[in-house]
């Protein structure tokens, strides 16, 4: 039991972080019909965002309180890794749009390999670790040895992923912008013929997914105190694996079905077998999709003949 | 008249609910071998719906839809076959399916019934030709040896897709399209494109032909060349056809007996110069609302 | 969409002055974005020191030389392209009847002399370059380039055949690649048995998988199947026992000419032949092994194409509710495509086993079937010309950049061209994308004709949705 509560504690906050990045798969997806496979490198170039920008606040700049430290840290990442969405929209995506199904898609595979390549030369190989932020933990229950406790950072993590998901939900909700985004979902011919500029929905679309996927790297950078270029690969992947579950093109569906892998996986190391983690997260997906196709929270596909 | 010919397809009690709405409510009807039947009613009425639960597309709410080949006889097995659970029944002089339980693939297959499509589906980029030789996809597969023989060009597969090609000719000949046999079927014009659909279901061999508004979007011209199509394929081909169409001169002219449907429900069913003057089918084409439909019979002396 | 924007709003500025002072202010917005993007990426580095602590160094020239670039290449897109590709509009309104026909005469031209430069291709680079020489180009380019030319041939029939999206298409050529080392090493069975074999047994999984996923469209297609190939990968490496995990499995025996080793022993195929030892007789015997598959999955996919399966794949690619109201059974012939492609990876991959004679999980990433995807539909999805082209140029292009080393004598000693490989193969795949949205070839053959036989335009042809 007291495994269980602390897996499940673990598995909310890496399932937090999926959840952040499944988003901005899901939202592009549900706009413009296209997997944005370049998502996971930009969520792995947002952690280098933070990384620098941390290093520049406290080794240049000396800033001594760790709250406020990382709130900027949140916020530059935030804007850098929006423009960096926002120019390969403009340049990889854009030209491609309404064109064959599968050119975007090669486009975003190439960016993918562009960036984390990029990000390979231009900051090297090899990990890079910050200093543990943070220290210190609630414990919940100390029964027999095994302590159950739940750490600064989680509730970070925690905090930060909520109030975020709070915000971006009125967005996407209640402001005009969501109402275009929502239009151009249904209909992009008949929601330009209406005046919503497409072309700037898209692109705040790409903007907000990349600055939720910013705080997901930040939260991944400061909760793993690593990051390297390789690593937007597989939390790219899994966040993928996320929305599908959750079913593509729902918001909540994404947050939900992140927090499922996330449970999953921790789960899965606790109980079964460390190694086969990742096996555990595919099969359920494999599994979902064959038994209820539009993945949990997604609406039914008709099948109009 | 004489003695009406035998039936071929029966539809009985099909229902078929999406949801809350009901498209298709109890309708029950059946067409006769070597007679155009008319299935006629305003927009949203269920038609297509009624073809899509025909041809397997959709599985009905409830109801049978049964079709017979060969010996009207076999339609003394109806119930037991019903009962039984199965979904065909081949005997030597006919044989007897329950389309309801069958596959898509198989309705068109094994129970011999082929569609066309209200919004053309055609393989717009491959060519005409090409599209009329899938349509004979599985005699041509057991000739190529379920492929195997095929890729090793063993087996008469040359002979057979010859022969495929010359039942093509034959079909594009009658839609008048054989000079553009070698076009990729997305370039045709529409007129083209809907005679097109007609070949390639017809090179199914099927004993029933459904089409979905085969005339839409004719000129007065082509409407009419496709009427003498259609009467071509009931008299010369032994296949019966089944017609949806909004365009009521087409329907009077060539069909033998009209089904109206309005709202999912059956409102009227016979020969074309009945339907004509029943005063539902008058008030459902007028477009009265539905609280006015009593008011409306009342006025026409219902 | 936007480039007709911005030449419709060209032309309702009165004259060229409006258009420069855009191009100018487009400059400088992506050169303020790239300020901000690349200032912290490359302006800054985040380097250990020798206490292991992160501390930033500012290399600026680098930054001002990149955002200046970006810049520049603003203003080149927007002074210099956009006119011309105008201009190219307007002066060629429809595609020219002449260059429809020059495009059906390469098609017809092209696979000979293809086929007779790849048959000549090893004793080529044994006159041009000696026999030291050629190994790099028999092996690194010829045989590296083949296989992957064999693999996008097999999952053409997949994507672009049959329009069915398969993400995970390495995973056959693992389980090919597998199955051979496993059962050459556990029964000693020789590459001719295993090859075959490793064929069947792809084709067994890629039945096997396809069955329950068959029914999914679109994008879950997509990513059920990457999951099944990352499943298989981890499976390799956590399954020591019997694939030695990360450490792979080595000492796969290689091919032998009839019995005869290529080896320097006194039974090796040198000296039964009176030749001087050299590792290129191996290599060439194992280039046109590769030639013969990929020659041979080329003239089985060209026959299936003619056959009805080959039509019902693509009719399924064009549309699938019209082929089941045609009574085509879709979930069997999907199945087929699955697997016919799955074997042809199975085949390369029991290549791959004993070309190497060593394999390791490492060799089946994700990345592996980007490739090929990339390979397939840069190349016009399919056309087997294209293909072979896309492969040529995309794995030819990134070897050939491992030869770039005269680069170091202008950029100083430490600096290794080969980590700009993927680099640049990456942004090749951006770039080729956007300027031929259907690859290469986009053109379709039909499969047979009446009179005859005129290419269909790659507009009207469909992409698939499974
Ligand atoms: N797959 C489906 N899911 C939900 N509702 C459906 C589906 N197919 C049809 N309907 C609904 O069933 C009703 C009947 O539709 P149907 O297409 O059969 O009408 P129709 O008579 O063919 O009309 P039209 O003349 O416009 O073609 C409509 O209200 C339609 O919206
Ligand atoms: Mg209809």
């Amino acid at each position: 039991m007291d495994v269980f509560l602390q897996q499940l504690i673990n598995g909310i906050t890496l399932g937090s972080i999926y959840g952040l990045i499944a988003i901005g798969y899901t939202m592009v997806y549900g706009i413009i019909g296209m997997v944005n496979f370049a998502h996971g490198d930009v969520f792995m170039v947002s952690a280098f965002f933070a990384l620098i920008a941390f290093l520049v606040l406290t080794s240049w700049i000396g800033i001594g309180s760790v709250a406020l430290a990382l709130l900027i840290v949140l916020l530059v990442s935030m804007v850098l890794t929006g423009l960096l969405n926002w120019a390969i929209e403009r340049l990889a995506y854009r030209p491609l749009r309404g064109s064959f199904r599968l050119a975007p898609l090669i486009s975003a595979i190439g960016m993918s390999i562009f960036l984390s390549n990029f990000v390979q030369v231009a900051q090297g190989p090899r990990n890079k670790s910050i200093p543990p932020l943070l220290r210190g933990e609630f414990v919940l229950s100390d029964a027999g040895g095994y302590v159950v406790a739940l750490s600064y950072k989680q509730i970070v993590v925690w905090v930060v992923t909520a109030l975020l998901l709070a915000g971006f939900w009125y967005v996407v909700r209640y402001t005009p912008l969501g109402r275009a985004q929502r239009a151009c979902e249904q209909d992009q011919k008949m929601a330009a013929l209406l005046g919503v500029d497409v072309d700037r929905t898209v692109a705040i679309t790409f903007v907000l997914g990349a600055a939720l996927a910013a705080v997901a790297g930040t939260m991944y950078l400061m909760y793993y105190g690593v990051i390297s270029f390789a690593d937007g690969f597989t939390p790219g992947v899994k966040a993928f694996t996320a929305a599908v579950l959750g079913g593509i093109g729902s918001l909540p569906g994404a947050v939900i079905g992140g927090l499922l892998i996330g449970i999953v996986e921790t789960m899965w190391s606790a109980y079964f077998s460390i190694d086969y983690k990742d096996v555990a997260a595919f099969s359920i997906l494999a599994i979902t999709l064959i038994f209820l196709p539009q993945g949990l929270l997604g609406r039914p596909e008709v099948e109009k003949v | 008249m004489t003695e009406p010919a035998p039936i071929l397809l029966e539809v009985d009690h099909l229902t078929m609910r999406f949801g809350g709405l009901v498209a298709i409510d109890q309708l029950s009807f059946s067409t006769r071998r070597g007679e155009i039947t008319a299935l006629i009613g305003p927009n949203g009425a269920g038609k297509t719906t009624v073809f899509n639960c025909i041809t397997g597309f959709y599985k009905p709410t409830e109801g049978r839809i049964a079709i017979v080949h060969g010996e009207p006889q076999m339609w003394e097995e109806l119930d037991a076959l019903t009962l039984k659970g199965d979904r065909k029944l081949a005997l030597a002089n006919g044989a007897l399916f329950l389309l309801e339980r069958m596959p898509d693939y198989l309705v068109s297959r094994q129970a011999k019934v082929a569609r066309t499509f209200q919004n053309i589906r055609l393989f717009s980029g491959m060519t005409v030709l090409e599209n009329l030789l899938i349509a004979q996809h599985n005699p041509l597969m057991h000739a190529s040896g379920f492929t195997l023989l095929g890729v090793l060009g063993i087996g008469g597969y040359g002979k057979a897709e010859r022969a495929a090609v010359e039942k093509a000719r034959h079909w594009l000949e009658l839609t008048d399209l054989i000079d553009r046999a070698d076009d990729p079927a997305g370039a045709l014009p529409y007129g083209a494109q809907r005679r097109l659909e007609i070949a390639r279901a017809m090179c199914t061999d099927p004993v029933l032909l459904c089409l979905d508004e085969p005339a839409a979007g004719l000129n007065p011209r082509e409407s009419a060349a496709l009427n003498e199509l259609i009467l071509t394929i009931r008299d010369r081909h032994d296949t019966s056809v089944l017609l949806i169409e909004h365009d009521m001169s087409v329907v009077m002219e060539i069909s033998d007996h009209v089904v109206v449907l309005d709202y999912g429900v059956k409102i009227a069913d016979g020969r074309p110069e009945e339907v004509r003057n029943d005063a539902k089918v008058i008030a459902a084409y007028l477009g009265v609302a539905d609280e006015e439909v009593e008011a409306a019979e009342a006025e026409v002396g219902l | 969409m936007a480039t007709q924007q911005v030449s419709i709003d060209d032309a309702t500025r009165e004259a060229g002055g409006g258009a420069v002072r855009r191009a100018v202010k487009d400059a400088a917005i992506w050169g303020l974005v790239a300020l901000g993007v690349l200032g912290p990426l490359v302006g800054l580095h985040a380097v250990q020191d020798i206490r292991g602590f992160l501390r930033l160094d500012g290399r600026w020239g680098l930054l001002a030389v990149l955002v200046g670039l970006v810049v520049a290449g603003s203003l080149f897109g927007s002074l210099v392209v956009e006119p011309w590709k105008e201009r190219r509009a307007r002066t060629r309104p429809k595609a020219h009847p002449l260059a429809e026909r020059a495009r059906v005469g390469f098609g017809r031209w092209f696979p000979p002399v293809a086929i007779a430069f790849v048959a000549v291709y090893p004793f080529l680079a044994l006159w041009l370059t000696g026999f030291s020489g050629s190994i790099k180009w028999i092996d690194n380019f010829g045989i590296q380039i083949l296989i992957y030319v064999m693999l996008g041939f097999g999952l053409n029939i997949v994507v672009g055949l049959a329009g069915l999206l398969d993400l995970g298409y390495v995973a056959f050529y693992a389980v090919g690649a597998y199955s051979t080392a496993l059962l050459a090493k556990e029964f000693g069975l020789s590459f001719f048995t295993l090859l075959p074999l490793a064929g069947i047994f792809a084709a067994l999984w890629g039945i096997m998988l396809g069955f329950p996923v068959l029914r999914l469209r679109g994008d879950y297609l997509a990513i059920v199947t990457l999951a099944f190939g990352e499943i298989i990968r981890l499976v390799l490496i956590n399954w020591v026992p019997v694939t030695n995990g990360y450490a792979g499995i080595s000492g796969i025996p290689r091919p032998t000419f009839f019995g005869i080793p290529f080896t320097a022993s006194s039974t090796g195929f040198a000296k039964t032949f009176g030749l001087a030892y050299s590792p290129i007789y191996r290599g060439i015997f194992l280039y046109y092994i590769i030639l013969a598959l990929a020659l041979l999955t080329a003239w089985v996919t060209v026959r299936l194409r003619r056959l009805p399966i080959g039509r019902a794949w693509e009719a399924l690619r064009e549309d699938e509710i019209a082929c089941r109201s045609l009574g085509i059974n879709t979930t069997n012939t999907k199945l087929t495509a699955f697997a016919i492609g799955a074997m042809f990876g199975g085949f390369a991959g029991s290549f791959f086993a004993t070309r190497q004679g060593f394999i390791s999980p490492e060799s089946f990433t994700f990345m592996e079937s980007a490739t090929i995807v990339a390979i397939v539909v840069l190349g016009g999805m399919g056309s087997q010309i294209g293909v072979a082209v896309a492969a040529v140029a995309m794995i030819g292009g990134t070897e050939l950049l491992r030869e770039l080393d005269f680069l170091k004598a202008i950029f100083g000693s430490a600096f290794d061209p080969t980590q700009y490989r993927m680099l640049l193969f990456g942004f090749a795949m951006v770039l080729i994308m956007i300027w031929k949205p259907r690859g290469l070839i986009s053109t379709r053959s039909p499969s047979v004709f009446l009179k005859e036989r005129r290419a269909v335009s790659g507009s009207l042809v469909g992409e698939g949705r499974g």
